[in-house]
């Protein structure tokens, strides 16, 4: 499964009504770290997109979400489950680090 | 299990090793390169306009830079590795490095040019508030802070590059520094001094990060007379300078009491043959993207040199020769900790 798209408008439906836990990566297109993140993220989604979904939200184009998650560094990552932020990553971080820090959900 | 015996092997990406990656894989060195798994590209991929490298008459975005230089790297043959260096050992004339995903690369010379990482104040609440407020990437988090009143700490090229950037999105940035005068570029320095948002806190220091959930507040310490007092700001960049990422070398080649590497200049050749070193990882006064590009390629013409001259021993030699001639400049001690080579 590759990494899909929510924005402002589809947030609650695709991420904090999903069955499984959410990734969301915050990001946008002026963030050179945000750029070394995706692809890692694209990986995982494949490996783990069965328990897992990786969705990413570009922050320029929906400022409500991460203005309402008070999201001030990117890229973030927050997991979403139950509609709930259970955990968040900041900053760019190798695969093998996210890998460690999502351990409970893959 | 370790790999072929290559000739060259390339830690970091900045404009230092890509330029050596460039040079080594037109002299069919088929160089590795071990690009950083989140830091590839190096510091420029945290700016934005690069206005002073040379051959960009209308700048370039650093990011953009950096891709291009990867591209040229990589189509002359340069193999690139997403991945952190973890190990190196260099000693003897079989140098290995270990990457993230554990598996041991073999080269008979290695450039270094993991350059340098940011530096921290190393206040209590620095780590708690990073993300909230605290950040080292204006170019990343500077959105963020629209209309909002923040703080820039440092008085070099990046420190007013960063208050120049952040005026577009704050409401006032407060360029914090600890002297009277800049150490940044005079171009530099007239823009953000002609700019009506940015405020300069002269001699002055921060002493304590405050805030619960993200920044609320700095507190500042007059560095001549020790007063204190309090800027309410929800964003603080600190850009105080940079150290070498030498932490994987240090006990191996030789390096300064701050840590950079030493090299015999002008050349690139570090105390260990066969190893050498460039970019910011060896450089603490010039430290652009120019000058570390300039000393990547001498990098990959040094190792060129080194590798001939080997494989002239090699040749005249007899085939039960040994040490290679090359160890006789080795140091005796081995340092604890550090993997021997054969």
């Amino acid at each position: 499964m590759s990494v899909t798209v929510v924005t402002d408008s589809t947030f609650d439906t695709e991420v904090l009504m999903s069955d499984k836990p959410v990734v969301v990566d915050f990001w946008a297109e002026w963030c050179g770290p945000c750029r070394m993140v995706s692809p890692i993220l694209e990986e995982l989604s494949t490996e783990h997109g069965d328990k897992i979904s990786f969705v990413k939200l570009n922050v320029d184009e929906n400022p409500q979400i991460a203005a309402s998650y008070r999201i001030t560094s990117i890229p973030t990552l927050n997991v979403y489950s139950g509609g709930q932020v259970v955990k968040q990553i900041i900053g760019a971080k190798p695969k093998s680090a996210i890998m460690g820090d999502l351990r409970e959900y893959l | 299990m370790a790999d072929d015996l290559r000739d060259l092997i390339i830690v970091g990406s900045g404009p230092a090793g890509y330029a050596a990656a460039v040079y080594a894989a037109r002299a069919r060195l088929a160089p590795l390169v071990l690009e950083g798994a989140v830091t590839a590209g190096g510091a420029l991929m945290n700016t934005t306009e690069v206005e002073n490298y040379p051959g960009f008459s209308d700048g370039i975005m650093g990011p953009d830079l950096m891709d291009q230089m990867r591209k040229q790297a990589e189509r002359f043959g340069a193999e690139l590795v997403t991945d952190d260096a973890t190990q190196i050992a260099l000693d003897g004339p079989v140098k290995t490095v270990t990457d993230g995903s554990g598996r041991t690369y073999r080269a008979k010379s290695v450039i270094l040019a993991m350059g340098s990482g940011y530096r921290e104040l190393g206040l209590p609440d620095e780590k708690r508030l990073s993300g909230h407020g605290v950040s080292w990437c204006a170019t990343c988090d500077g959105f963020f802070f629209r209309d909002q009143e923040i703080a820039v700490v440092g008085g070099g090229d990046s420190a007013i590059e960063e208050a120049t950037f952040l005026t577009r999105f704050a409401s006032r940035v407060h360029l914090v520094h600890r002297r009277g005068e800049l150490r940044a570029s005079k171009v530099m320095q007239e823009r953000a001094m002609a700019d009506p948002k940015i405020e300069f806190q002269w001699n002055s220091q921060v002493v304590g990060i405050h805030g619960d959930e993200k920044l609320s507040s700095i507190t500042l310490a007059d560095t001549t007379t020790g007063e204190e007092r309090e800027l309410a700001v929800t964003g603080l960049f600190i850009a105080i300078g940079h150290d070498p990422r030498s932490e994987l070398v240090r006990d191996q080649v030789a390096v300064d009491d701050e840590g950079y590497v030493l090299v015999s200049a002008p050349s690139t050749r570090t105390d260990l043959p066969g190893v050498f070193a460039c970019g910011d990882l060896v450089d603490h006064t010039y430290r652009q993207a120019i000058t570390a590009a300039g000393t990547g390629c001498a990098a990959a013409l040094d190792a060129e040199r080194h590798l001939a001259a080997l494989s002239q021993v090699q040749s005249s030699a007899t085939p039960t020769s040994s040490p290679p001639a090359t160890s006789a400049q080795t140091p005796a001690a081995t340092p604890a900790g550090q993997p021997v080579n054969a």
